[in-house]
């Protein structure tokens, strides 16, 4: 049972999560039916999901931290590939360095989805931001993560900004600080 | 493979997890007649071995049955006193079994938060900046090993004081939190560790490791 093994055992299909996700959508659609509501919910669920899945990640990449945000956007491609099996682009990076893209030319999330009209403020894959959000509140970095653009708005791609805000110098473990 | 125990402390300090591994049990039960040749003395609710060392019970052991009675703290099942049996003359000739003390599940828990700010001094105390806290503790019986991670969930064991490869162990045993802990969406983080499949699996790990060492994980 060697580490490499274990990552391939664990492949999925991606249209099992696609149709995975979208019921859970469509679901808080019918639950909330305000659609912003709904967006706010799938950043939470992303965010708890976050905070769990960064141990998962760390435990099976072993890597260490990150002291620049290049480093961290690095990782958190790798991250997309080994969670959703894409490989986002790095782009748009702001000129003090804190703020970047992930660009997505197909979202595996979005692969089989039409927004109806009455939807069109929903944010689709806030679900994605949160997680971000979560995981790297864990390893102490505070950012914000938002939708730009979205393939499912008529976009040529999706496009997932981050920002750095700080880092939580009183959560940092002892040892680090 | 020798390791003798396993736990894990969250990022609060708190002990979320223990299990213990093949530690042997120490037991040894002898007819005793009056007056007693060992010293006994009752400290932390235990009638344990002050002095007079021999046959296999050392000074530490504590007093766990009377002629094969349990006896709990300093009382025996029937209600009596241990302390009033054992300086009775009529009541002898006694048979006394003593053992190891074991861990309370409350001392454990005290240990483990004992650990975080030793570990936090032993950070500020290096003479570089930037230095984790400890990694390996040694003592003339083991090795304590202690694996931080980047969220500061310590992950400790202790192993055998000439165990190698604690580390490559370590590192498992957090592969397994994060699969089989963190993704049980009914177990809440900071939470003690109540998930079976966790259990198993690392009880299945800890066998592989058993049979053919620390390689084979």
């Amino acid at each position: 049972m060697s580490r490499s093994t274990r990552f391939d055992t664990k492949k999925v299909n991606s249209e099992l999560v696609t149709l995975t996700y979208g019921t859970l959508v469509a679901q808080m659609v019918k639950d909330l039916e305000n659609p912003d509501d709904v967006s706010k919910q799938l950043d939470r669920i992303g965010y708890n999901m976050g905070i769990r899945l960064i141990e998962d990640y760390l435990s099976k990449t072993g890597s260490g931290r990150c002291l620049d945000l290049k480093d961290t956007a690095d990782k958190i491609q790798t991250a997309f590939r080994m969670y959703l099996g894409v490989q986002p682009n790095v782009v748009n990076w702001s000129p003090a360095g804190d703020e970047f893209s992930f660009s997505l030319d197909s979202n595996p999330l979005t692969e089989l989805v039409e927004l109806p009209d009455d939807l069109k403020q929903l944010k689709y894959c806030n679900i994605i931001c949160g997680a971000i959000r979560g995981a790297l509140e864990m390893v102490q970095l505070d950012v914000q993560s938002w939708v730009v653009q979205d393939q499912l708005k008529g976009d040529p791609n999706t496009e997932i900004r981050v920002k750095f805000i700080r880092r939580l110098e009183d959560a940092m473990p002892a040892g680090e600080d | 493979m020798v390791i003798y125990c396993i736990y894990i402390v969250s990022k609060s300090g708190g002990l979320i997890f223990n299990y213990d591994h093949n530690v042997p049990k120490v037991e040894n039960e002898r007819k005793f007649t009056y007056p007693l040749d060992i010293r006994l003395n009752y400290e932390n609710k235990k009638v344990s071995v002050h002095f007079g060392q021999r046959d296999g019970i050392n000074v530490g052991h504590v007093l766990t049955a009377v002629n094969g009675m349990p006896v709990t703290g300093r009382q025996l099942d029937d209600g009596r006193d241990a302390k009033d049996v054992l300086e009775s003359k009529e009541s002898y000739p006694l048979t006394l079994k003593f053992s190891r003390p074991k861990m309370t599940t409350n001392e454990k828990i005290f240990l483990a938060s004992m650990f975080y700010p030793l570990f936090a001094i032993a950070s500020q105390l290096s003479p570089e900046p930037k230095c984790s806290g400890i990694e390996v503790l040694k003592g003339d019986t083991f090795k304590l090993h202690c694996f931080q991670t980047l969220t500061g969930v310590k992950i400790m064991t202790v192993v055998d004081r000439n165990q190698i490869g604690a580390e490559v162990f370590l590192k498992r045993v957090y592969e397994l939190y994060a699969d089989y802990a963190l993704k049980n969406p009914f177990y809440s983080l900071e939470m003690p560790i109540r998930c079976e499949l966790f259990d198993t699996n690392l009880k299945a790990m800890l066998e592989q490791i058993d049979k053919s060492g620390i390689a084979s994980i």
